[in-house]
């Protein structure tokens, strides 16, 4: 026990962060990116007595904490509430999906002049910076494609731009745009980088450039994701058939699988950008496939992190840019479909010292409104850096050298998740 | 071309090595014009001499990737090589001046220090993004004097969507005086608002200050005007130089700040234009950084400077002219590896200065070599936007487009209107793309365009166009001995796998991924 103290005292120190609240410091973060806002009744808010032109008649289940019951859309996750809590009192009333992820992913409203970086990219950074990360892989990865709503590192350098794997964890070979290509074997990719370096007529006629130098140094890096170890996390044949199972196989149960890889692996930052949730038309149809590979995905991502000792030094969160709209638009072209809704939207937290087993916040019978405790993008995002070891107040490095902090000063503490926030002998159990 | 004899060919090497240093270098340096009458001066007294001019493989390449933002094709290069003419360089700058690539690429450029782009921080949008982007590239195709393009910058009123120049104040980061000043202050005088006296850069808002924005029922027009009740008295404003106008209540101040700009203060405006221009044809700036023209910031050359900005106003601000200027002078022509060992060779502008291409460059050459185009598309902001197949990337107007290429490249976010926005830094994350993507392997060995370069042809023709195609030039004895050693001469050179393999070695040389 003295020696886990000890640990998160020395990882503090080097973090450069004050002891005195002691807070437990997640090593990774995996955000689960709901891609055009996913239904907060449908899902982990449901409101069984609302109504078919509300819940379609899908009913609510208990889940394995008493007093809390989910949409019985997500039976799996139903057995592991004691690791998630949910906070059903989102809100920003932002609407537009550009702005709303901007939101949800900086804890700002744009309109300021400045592009903020995301939160991957500042917690990504801290690592780096405090000494925390020095892993070949780069410390924040979009599985599989990036959000491309904005420009997720903002103002900092674009080595804090996520790099998108590209490729399908759930093909035969999980290709990974620049790392994993098919049909490069170790003797081919070494025969051609001795034949490059044979062809090198520019370099060698000047020899003391240092922007061809850079070209060098940045190709031995390469060179060592190519072929060293760090690309085995994105070997997903590597695991057990049954493991492999358990996620389920498809693009996001393998992407769940994925990104517990590369915690193993150290990296920061992951996000898995799930994308197929701005379901205006027929929402009915396409939530009955997306849901149960959610429910499958999460569920085995979250039992296997906890099983591997992994989820109090991971936070996993799950979120939309905004949910849907309640009220169900049965009328043409429509059909069953659900309206972009950020008055009132749910979002889960899991692991890396947040508690499992709560609800944060209420919403009125039809989650229409926030009744309790509202949350806003900030508050959510301001303890997940705080959970991850990036005080939230802490001042923001920025080429402009403006007086900026992590998350907006007026948000300063007020409204995080403390109510959720493990203490430092919690965490040690 | 090829040498078949050992004998000959080491000879031939020997000569070579004696005569020309290298496969980058070609005839001597003389005196063309004005510009490099002063570097030769400059570099005298620092006791430097020129480096010899480039090859004509290397100019090729150079002139059109400068010029067009895009390699020249395999048979341009081979043409080139070829010909005799003693006055091709300058037929070659005529063509690429005239040619539809060059306004592509030059708009590129102007649109990255004005901001062009649909969303973050400021909101454009897209179909005024392709408004204004299209105005711009008329202005650089048609050549409008640049004095003119100013003044229409200054003076535009009207729909974002009609009269596209007003998106030059919807470019600011709010319609604040002061900021629509700080854009102004950079765009034409490359100068930082920030770091003026208050006083200065309140005299300079107050031109703006009658500038008003509103909505129209049309869904993202937005009419910027100027308001004539804003003022109810006459008012004495005054110039970045400290001169004085009088204008009356009801009258708009941008005219008169355009006439300023043009005229009293044109030395300002066109020492930032050459200066830019410079900039942008070396990788340096006589004042360097280019945007941070002030005092303290003392230019390499002050007489070159004065060279450039009367030429560039006695050419009634031909934009063209100024370019052609520069490119045809010896030291712009000078070879990327002499003086190699000299520390302040590119400081001094005693060599061409290597450095890597533009991100969107890249993108347009390996399409050039593979044949396959990239597609774009935006979910920012709805309207969704898609660019039909076969756009060059140097062409995109938004710079919202989403591409995850040209972000790991480093093309200008756009956000600032600072040149460093660009950033043409090579990392990690590039060369992984270049030396492992799938993507790439794929394109390049399912090319049909390689496919007819290989189809019944001989192995050395084979290799010659692929040294023409990736790098605008053949082979030099060094690179054949190391490929007579990889691909022998007597076996087969037609096999997809070959083809493509020599085709990545070379995209993934320094001499593919820096201007030289």
């Amino acid at each position: 026990m003295n020696k886990i103290v000890l640990f998160i005292a020395v990882m503090m120190i080097a973090a450069n962060i004050h002891s005195a609240d002691a807070l437990p410091r997640a090593r990774s973060v995996i955000e689960i990116w709901m891609w055009g806002g996913p239904s907060q009744l449908d899902t982990f808010d449901p409101k069984p007595n609302a109504g078919k032109d509300y819940n379609n008649g899908l009913k609510a289940i208990p889940t394995n904490v008493p007093g809390i019951s989910i949409c019985e859309t997500l039976p799996l996750l139903a057995k592991q509430a004691d690791k998630y809590s949910i906070i059903r009192s989102m809100t920003h009333g932002i609407n537009g999906h550009e702005t709303a992820t901007y939101m949800m992913q900086t804890g700002r409203e744009p309109g300021s002049g400045i592009v903020f970086p995301s939160i991957g990219a500042m917690i990504a950074r801290a690592k780096i910076e405090n000494g925390l990360y020095k892993g070949k892989l780069p410390a924040y990865i979009s599985l599989t494609k990036n959000k491309g709503r904005f420009s997720e590192c903002g103002f900092l350098s674009p080595r804090y731009k996520p790099m998108a794997t590209g490729g399908n964890p759930n093909s035969g070979i999980f290709q990974v745009e620049g790392i994993v290509a098919r049909g490069m074997t170790p003797e081919r990719i070494a025969r051609r980088k001795k034949l490059l370096a044979s062809l090198d007529t520019l370099g060698k006629a000047l020899p003391n450039n240092q922007e061809l130098k850079d070209f060098d140094s940045s190709g031995d890096d390469a060179y060592e994701l190519i072929s060293g170890d760090a690309a085995k996390a994105f070997k997903l044949d590597l695991e057990p058939k049954g493991v492999r199972d358990r996620y389920g196989r498809n693009t996001f149960g393998q992407a769940c699988l994925a990104a517990r890889r590369l915690v193993e692996s150290g990296v920061p930052y992951i996000t898995i950008n799930a994308q197929g949730w701005d379901t205006h038309k027929k929402h009915f149809d396409a939530m009955k496939r997306q849901l149960a590979e959610m429910d499958q995905g999460i569920s085995a991502l979250l039992q296997d992190l906890s099983e591997r000792g992994l989820l109090d030094t991971t936070i996993v969160w799950w979120s939309g840019e905004f949910g849907r709209t309640p009220k169900i638009d049965w009328s043409e072209p429509w059909n069953g479909g659900r309206g972009h809704y950020a008055r009132c939207f749910t979002s889960v937290v899991a692991g890396g010292g947040f508690k499992g087993g709560y609800v944060v916040g209420e919403s009125d019978e039809r989650a229409e409104n926030v009744v309790s405790r509202p949350v806003y993008p900030a508050n959510l995002l301001g303890s997940i850096c705080e959970l991850a070891g990036l005080d939230p107040d802490s001042p923001l490095a920025n080429p402009m050298g403006l007086d900026l902090k992590v998350m907006p000063e007026s948000d300063k503490g007020k409204g995080r998740l403390k109510e959720i926030y493990k203490n430092a002998q919690e965490i040690k159990k | 071309m090829r040498l078949g004899y050992v004998g000959i060919f080491l000879m031939l090497s020997a000569f070579m090595r004696l005569s020309a240093s290298d496969c980058y270098t070609g005839g001597t340096f003389v005196e063309q014009n004005g510009i490099d009458r002063e570097f030769v001066k400059l570099w005298e007294s620092r006791g430097i001499k020129p480096s010899p001019l480039c090859s004509d493989g290397v100019f090729v390449r150079r002139i059109c990737i400068d010029l067009t933002g895009e390699a020249p094709d395999a048979t341009l290069a081979e043409k080139f090589i070829k010909s005799k003419k003693n006055d091709k360089r300058s037929i070659l700058i005529d063509r690429l001046l005239k040619s539809e690539s060059f306004a592509d690429y030059w708009s590129m450029k102007y649109s990255d220090i004005l901001r062009v782009k649909s969303e973050f921080p400021v909101n454009l949008w897209p179909n005024a993004v392709q408004a204004y982007h299209r105005w711009i590239r008329d202005a650089v195709k048609t050549n409008m004097p640049y004095n003119k393009f100013v003044t229409a910058l200054i003076c535009s009123s009207g729909s974002n969507f009609r009269y596209p120049a007003v998106n030059f104040y919807r470019s600011a980061k709010s319609h604040d005086p002061k900021a629509i000043a700080g854009i102004a202050a950079l765009a034409f005088m490359g100068q930082r608002f920030e770091l003026w006296p208050e006083q200065k850069r309140k005299n300079l808002a107050e031109f703006f200050s009658t500038v008003r924005f509103k909505k129209s029922a049309e869904w993202k027009e937005e009419i910027v005007y100027h308001d004539a009740t804003a003022w109810t008295k006459t008012r004495i404003l005054t110039f970045p130089d400290g001169s004085q106008v009088t204008i009356e209540a009801g009258t708009d101040p941008r005219p008169h700040l355009a006439a300023w700009i043009c005229g009293k203060g044109k030395k300002d405006l066109a020492s930032a234009a050459v200066n830019r221009t410079w900039f942008w044809l070396f990788g340096r700036a006589i004042v360097n950084e280019a945007d941070d023209m002030r005092p303290e910031n003392p230019p390499v050359s002050k007489v070159l400077l004065n060279y450039l900005a009367d030429e560039f106003i006695a050419s009634g601000y031909d934009f063209k002219k100024l370019c052609r200027l520069i490119v045809e002078s010896s030291t712009y022509q000078q070879s990327p590896t002499g003086n190699a060992e000299n520390p302040d060779r590119e400081k001094l502008f005693a060599a061409y200065p290597v450095r890597r291409l533009d991100a969107e460059i890249i993108c347009d050459n390996l399409s050039l070599i593979t044949g396959v185009q990239d597609t774009y598309s935006s979910v920012i902001p709805e309207p969704f936007t898609y660019i039909p197949y076969g756009q060059k990337a140097v062409a995109i107007a938004d710079g919202s487009i989403t591409s995850s290429f040209l972000d790991s490249f480093g093309r200008s976010a756009r956000d600032s209107g600072y040149l460093s926005e660009r950033n043409n830094k090579v990392t990690a994350a590039q060369r992984l793309f270049l030396l492992n993507s799938s993507d790439l392997q794929r394109d390049l060995y399912r090319s049909e365009k390689l496919k007819k370069l290989y189809t019944g042809r001989s192995r050395d023709e084979i290799i010659d166009s692929i040294y023409l195609l990736v790098l605008s030039r053949y082979p030099s004895p060094s690179e054949d001995a190391v490929l007579d050693k990889t691909y022998p001469k007597r076996g087969r050179f037609n096999s997809r796998d070959a083809v493509s393999e020599l085709t990545w070695l070379l995209i993934n040389t320094k001499e593919f991924l820096f201007r030289h």
